[in-house]
């Protein structure tokens, strides 16, 4: 949160999409978290791929909660209605504001302990209700805005900066999120840009309630030696199953892999994922062996990431709810208060 | 043949017609509800006024539960207080219902075994039929004799008090339209009973006569015509979680909107209905929605008021309209779940952190309900807050006799100030927390407007009119001595109080709200016959009305009159209006059932002659 803008002059020759937008475009103002925390990377991995889907800025709304992460949405799309509510209860206003206007895009925004302590509640019956969004946990499994308490996401046996060993189990959002119904989930690293932008890509076209819980370590209070969401941690552990090009309906497939090693997932939207295979044996169609892919591997401490579970045509809450096609909040006095004749009826009933 | 009956009956005493009281005693779940409603609705059809109360139990089946039934053709719709017929059906509550009856009044019962003597009074008359060996003769399976023995009942007790049985099988052939089967054979049952009572019993000194003081008024709960005025009202997306008193309003909200919103070309659905996992929850959507442009709304009690107060702080502060129906119960905590109170009046009046205060409506009447459930939604979004209706149990769940519900059809919704697109491109200065006209509201804008112009990033902390973030000291106070200058822009929109003066000049008033108001004005009533004469205002919204003040000021002393034990209306007009708390006294009731007119005259006169009393000394 900050009241420093950034300087609103563009280099002249900054690259336009095809929309006109500059990177800039969708840029927001200056971080005030610390130098190096891996929010800002996540923050980043967020403009480039707003910017390369094409997005208008204004078309998406971005909400958050309350700490570290939930401040980040202040950071991008500054020309995007952000609204950072309340600690823990994100997905609810997120809910909320998706029912009245079906046609924006949602991002959310939160952290592993707005989302896996207060909000484990409200984290779940988003997912459940297949809420039509992109929610991100930026997870550091540390509360870095109150000082290095553990989080919920915290490994058991893991270690915190003072040197407090944590005896509770540790709660895998991903898991949770197969679980729950989730129809796009992934697991990715704010320090693996690569795989990070693509993912949030592929999240923010897919319809129906998307996850990411991406490892973001606080380089304050959680990055040391002993940690399992530390810098370090991760990359030695770091076990992706796919790496992930998405491709828009109007680009042309440009990367490809060696024949047999990629998979190609057509979503909904006419947007392919290409997912090119490490694992072998993953399939990122099956919810079913995707929750004991992840159980085995992080049995032996690897931390699984990359695209783990989706299921491309998904519907969401607005097509169960079975509502208009136009935005709810679109609707006028017209189509919203009945006759006159009808209340007539009514009152005639009830005689 | 009713008019052969009453001069039988005549022997007993002077003949009381159309105003007497009819209390129901029934076990939970065994079917009478239906039957009661029918028994109270055919003296509607018979163009006599009631007012009709069910009393039950937290609990599906088991428990003791009561429906109070008054005929009152004078149209005294608050509770009277005391019984001239207790229809007693539950053996667990016989003492205590036996003991309610008025001396000279009436004790119906299931005669099939006979009872002792000493279960009876000597001052009331005794009126058995043996309704169980009648079900076991005519039907084979438990649940037939079980349903049948109240329509049975229904049946004997309109042969007794002079109900038209042939309204009754209007209303049955109204219940069960399309089922022949169905109609037949509640008829039969009904003429079972009708037939016992001319064959065996005289008829009662009380009798129903048919009159033409109903008009057009409509019989309807609350909660009912508050989800219907929210339909009205454009309400699009209503969250909730399962609480009693409240349920039946969202309940009644979806299948209103299932009848009268679904598209007519398409059939899909013009609103949102998400029962959420918790209140909190339910406010979250609701405030989403709100910040995103729909008209959005929960129905909820005290308990889910209390869980909602971060939300509802969040609402005032970051000022995104919200709609919260508040149908009041007894507390605290659990309290009495199934009974009525008044008592959330300072709790959603201030509920939040820090200094919030939030504007309530008072409906008095399911009518009101229906105003004021439409009205919400405009205050809401003209006031960019949260708005409470706040509704009783009383209210909510009784169905209550009230005016018939009236819409004008070029009526439009007042989405208050928003800018839009256009205005944005025209280069209108947009600053969210900016105060541009003096009243204290600014200019919102929904998400998604415009691709430069317009966007704001919403929160809860401290920010400047230009929504951002600031710690400054002097801008966190310009924004809140703004919020109170919204708040007294408020005063002028919410409905007016109800001044009934009295037919004297008087130095004494009463001031009263809600579900008080049937009873209130039966009481003045009682309280003339006896000399006694008081001003009366009905305050019908918070923050309160200058005319308010000002009737406090015109009168020595005003007794407030409420349904809690802290005389919270009171507390807040001490606390809103500076007015001397020895002036206002407080007439409390709040034992969870609705007060009577009976309580209120009878505390007031004490009151007023204690008064007397110590002025003379």
């Amino acid at each position: 949160m900050t009241y420093i803008l950034k300087p609103q002059l563009h280099h002249p020759k900054l690259a336009a999409n095809s929309l006109g937008y500059t990177r800039r475009d969708y840029e927001g103002s200056v971080s005030t978290l610390c130098a190096g925390c891996g929010h800002d990377s996540i923050s980043a991995a967020i403009i480039q791929a707003c910017y390369e889907l094409e997005l208008p800025p204004h078309r998406i709304a971005k909400l958050s909660g309350i700490g570290c992460s939930s401040k980040t949405p202040d950071y991008f799309l500054g020309n995007s209605h952000g609204f950072n509510t309340v600690h823990g209860r994100m997905p609810s206003v997120l809910t909320g504001a998706n029912l009245a206007n079906k046609d924006l895009i949602y991002l959310g925004v939160s952290g592993d302990g707005d989302s896996a302590s207060i909000g484990l509640g409200q984290f779940a019956h988003a997912i459940r209700r297949g809420v039509n969004m992109l929610y991100i946990v930026e997870n550091n499994g540390v509360y870095g805005l109150t000082k290095g308490q553990f989080s919920a996401t915290s490994d058991k046996g893991s270690k915190s900066k003072r040197g407090v060993v944590n005896h509770d189990a540790g709660i895998d959002l991903v898991g949770m999120a197969l679980q729950l119904g989730a129809t796009y989930v992934a697991r990715s690293f704010s320090g693996d840009k690569e795989q990070l932008t693509p993912l949030i890509k592929a999240g923010l076209a897919h319809k129906g309630a998307a996850f990411i819980d991406c490892i973001s370590p606080c380089v304050q209070f959680n990055n040391h030696n002993g940690s399992t969401k530390s810098f370090d941690y991760v990359r030695e552990h770091n076990e992706a199953v796919n790496r992930m090009d998405f491709i828009t309906p109007r680009e042309p497939i440009r990367a490809d892999y060696a024949p047999g090693s990629t998979v190609k997932v057509q979503q909904h939207d006419g947007s392919v994922l290409s997912l090119h295979k490490l694992a072998e044996l993953y399939n990122p169609n099956n919810r079913a062996q995707a929750l004991g892919y992840l159980q085995a591997r992080g049995g032996r401490g690897q931390v699984v990431t990359g695209l783990l579970y989706i299921d491309p045509d998904a519907r969401d809450l607005h097509d169960g709810l079975d509502t208009v096609d136009t935005p709810l909040n679109e609707l006028n006095a017209a189509e919203l208060s009945p006759s006159v004749a009808a209340l007539e009826k009514i009152n005639a009933s009830l005689r | 043949m009713s008019v052969a009956l009453t001069e039988a009956s005549s022997r007993s005493g002077p003949v009381v017609v159309n105003d007497f009281v009819v209390k129901f005693a029934n076990v939970n779940g065994s079917g009478s509800a239906s039957a009661n409603g029918m028994f109270a609705k055919s003296i509607l059809r018979m163009g006599v006024p009631v007012a009709a109360r069910n009393i039950f139990p937290s609990n599906i089946q088991g428990l003791p539960t009561w429906f109070e039934v008054r005929v009152t053709e004078d149209g005294y719709l608050g509770r009277r207080g005391g019984v001239d017929l207790m229809v007693a059906m539950n053996p667990q509550t016989w003492a205590r219902d036996v003991a309610e009856i008025e001396p000279g009044g009436y004790l119906f019962h299931d005669s099939t075994k006979p009872l002792p003597h000493s279960m009876m009074r000597e001052d009331i008359t005794i009126l058995g039929v043996p309704l169980t060996a009648m079900c076991n003769d005519r039907y084979e399976l438990p649940r037939e004799r079980q349903l049948f023995k109240n329509i049975i009942y229904v049946g004997a007790l309109a042969a007794l008090l002079g109900i038209d049985p042939a309204v009754i099988e209007q209303l049955l052939a109204e219940q069960f339209e399309g089922r022949a089967k169905l109609i037949a054979a509640n008829v039969e049952a009904l003429h079972l009973g009708v037939n016992y009572v001319t064959e065996n019993l005289q008829p009662l000194r009380l009798q129903v006569r048919k009159a033409d003081k109903v008009g057009d008024r409509i019989f309807v709960e609350g909660n009912a015509a508050a989800a219907l005025g929210a339909v009205y009202g454009g309400a699009t997306v209503c969250a909730w979680y399962p609480i009693t008193p409240s349920t039946s309003l969202a309940e009644a909200f979806s299948g209103y909107c299932e009848d009268l919103r679904n598209d007519p070309e398409t059939g899909k659905a013009r609103y949102a209905i998400v029962q959420a996992e918790d209140e909190i929850a339910s406010i979250g959507i609701v405030v989403g929605a709100g910040w995103n442009g729909c008209r959005a709304f929960t129905a909820t009690s005290g308990p889910g008021v209390s869980l909602m107060t971060e939300f509802i702080g969040l609402s005032y502060f970051a000022e995104i309209p919200a709609v919260i129906f508040d149908v009041q119960r007894g507390g605290p905590s659990t309290g009495m779940p199934t009974r009525t109170q008044q008592a959330d009046l300072i709790g959603a009046a201030y509920a939040g952190h820090g200094d919030t205060k939030h504007p309530l409506l008072l409906p008095a009447d399911p009518g009101e309900c229906f105003e004021m459930g439409a009205q919400a939604f405009d205050l809401a979004d003209r006031l960019q807050t949260t708005v409470f209706v706040m509704l009783d149990l009383d209210i909510g769940m009784n169905e209550w006799l009230t005016k018939p519900f009236a819409w004008d059809d070029k009526r439009q919704l007042d989405r208050g100030k928003v800018l839009t697109h256009d205005q944005l491109e025209a280069g209108v200065e947009f600053g969210r927390y900016l105060d541009v006209d003096g009243d204290g509201i600014p200019y919102r804008t929904y998400p998604g407007v415009h691709p430069t112009k317009g966007g704001y990033f919403t929160r809860g902390t401290s920010r400047n009119p230009y929504a951002r973030y600031s710690e400054e000291g002097a801008v966190y106070v310009d924004n809140m001595q703004r919020l109170l200058r919204k708040f007294e822009t408020a005063k002028a929109l919410i409905p007016a109080p109800v001044v009934t003066l009295a037919k004297r000049k008087t130095s004494q008033g009463v001031i009263y709200f809600g579900s008080t108001t049937p009873a209130m004005h039966e009481a003045l009533e009682l309280l003339e016959a006896d000399g006694r004469h008081l001003d009366a205002l009905r305050v019908r919204g918070f923050p309160f009305a200058q005319e308010v003040d000002e009737f406090i000021a015109a009168h020595d002393r005003v007794f407030v009159i409420e349904q809690n034990r802290d005389g919270q209306l009171r507390s807040m007009l001490v606390n809103e209006g500076e007015i001397d708390p020895g002036k206002l006294v407080p007439v409390l009731h709040y034992d969870g059932t609705p007060i009577t007119a009976r309580f209120i005259a009878g505390e007031i006169a004490q009151l007023m002659a204690l008064g007397q009393s110590e002025a003379a000394e």
